[in-house]
């Protein structure tokens, strides 16, 4: 099991953070646009999945998979997203995706002062701790594919 | 005991030596005072045993923090403008501020998700996020028919502990903080609100009511070039 990468949107759109850990290919247009890609495309199956829910919407869209990754996925009322690519081994990962949001994006880069909303997240801190999260979970392994 | 007391003058006289008129002492003592606070409360958390409990510890230590600042920066504001307006206008903007950057610590710390109405979000707000930032449970009253408007009763305000309003700022809503927090936390989960006082008990009246009325809900949109 393994972590590929990892998004971090916030309502408008903008990519507030990247980063990745084994990921072998890369998509092959500039980072800015698959940013781009990857929010319009959360931003339809969000609507999507809402439109055609035949029950009331609780959680909404929460995770979708092709036959080599698994994208999670984790949004915020305040819009804040999280977005997770593993491979498949790896199950529900909600509470991870919690926790970043809310032990690491809000302890240090909402009550951080110097850190302006908004915008592209420049603190050390924040990327080190979240790196050493993601390294530590129980799903993450360096030998995968 | 009269050894502290005499260091206490001393240190006093040195002040007024080093300022020119009382308002600076008096400014000077209030700031010496904040400093002192900010640590005290880390104190009290050590030695009381209140500490133990996570979400009570945070209360009481942002409670604290907001008293202290609150009362610091009105004086600081009273003095930048000249009229009540204008500091009432601030104190909201101030507000706001925070409560864009507060509903993510709100969320983040309680596991509330998106309301379906405004009488759920009346709710939240009066029972869960009252309760965690301010330590009271404000009580909701006088729905509009339409269900779009609501008051917030509050029996006591902590903000206003040991606050007594000069007959100069007659017009000044000391609390006005409060109605920003509000109007930038649920803007900033969609909803556009406007809050204000219509009862303070500041100003002689019985209870502190904010009156809460629902504009609209903010749609979200795809970021412009995008298809």
């Amino acid at each position: 099991m393994t972590v590929h990468n990892l998004y971090l949107f916030d309502r408008n759109g903008v990519c507030l953070h990247y980063s990745e850990w084994h990921r072998k290919k890369q998509a092959g247009i500039p980072k800015e646009e698959e940013y781009k890609l990857m929010y319009g495309m959360l931003f339809s199956i969000r609507s999507f999945v809402s439109k055609m829910s035949p029950l009331d919407m609780k959680d909404g869209f929460l995770a979708f998979q092709t036959s080599r990754y698994k994208l999670h996925y984790y949004e915020t009322p305040t819009g804040i997203k999280v977005v997770m690519n593993t491979d498949l081994g790896v199950g529900p990962i909600r509470d991870v995706l919690h926790h970043i949001y809310s032990a690491l994006y809000v302890e240090l880069v909402v009550k951080n002062p110097l850190c302006p909303l908004g915008q592209t997240v420049q603190s050390e801190l924040f990327r080190s701790r979240l790196d050493s999260y993601v390294r530590s979970l129980p799903f993450f392994s360096a030998r995968a594919g | 005991m009269s050894r502290q007391a005499n260091r206490g003058t001393e240190s006093k006289k040195m002040l007024c030596k080093d300022y020119e008129n009382d308002e600076d002492v008096n400014k000077q003592l209030d700031k010496m005072g904040y400093n002192i606070g900010v640590r005290l409360i880390e104190d009290f958390l050590a030695r009381s045993n209140v500490g133990r409990c996570h979400d009570f510890r945070e209360t009481a230590d942002v409670i604290a923090k907001v008293i202290i600042l609150s009362h610091l920066a009105m004086q600081t504001l009273c003095k930048d403008y000249e009229n009540d307006e204008d500091v009432n206008k601030q104190l909201d903007k101030m507000g706001y501020n925070i409560g864009v950057r507060l509903i993510e610590d709100f969320l983040a710390r309680s596991n509330v998700g998106r309301c379906h109405d405004f009488r759920e979000t009346a709710d939240v707000i009066a029972k869960v996020a009252f309760k965690m930032y301010l330590g009271i449970t404000p009580s909701i009253t006088n729905w509009s028919p339409a269900g779009d408007e609501f008051s917030l009763i509050l029996e006591n305000n902590p903000l206003v502990d040991f606050v007594e309003l000069p007959d100069n700022h007659s017009s000044l809503i000391y609390s006005n903080l409060l109605c920003g927090v509000l109007r930038g936390a649920l803007e900033m989960v969609q909803m556009a609100v406007e809050a204000k006082f219509v009862q303070d008990t500041l100003k002689g009246d019985g209870v502190t009511e904010i009156r809460m009325r629902f504009i609209r809900r903010i749609e979200d949109n795809l970021p412009a070039g995008e298809e």
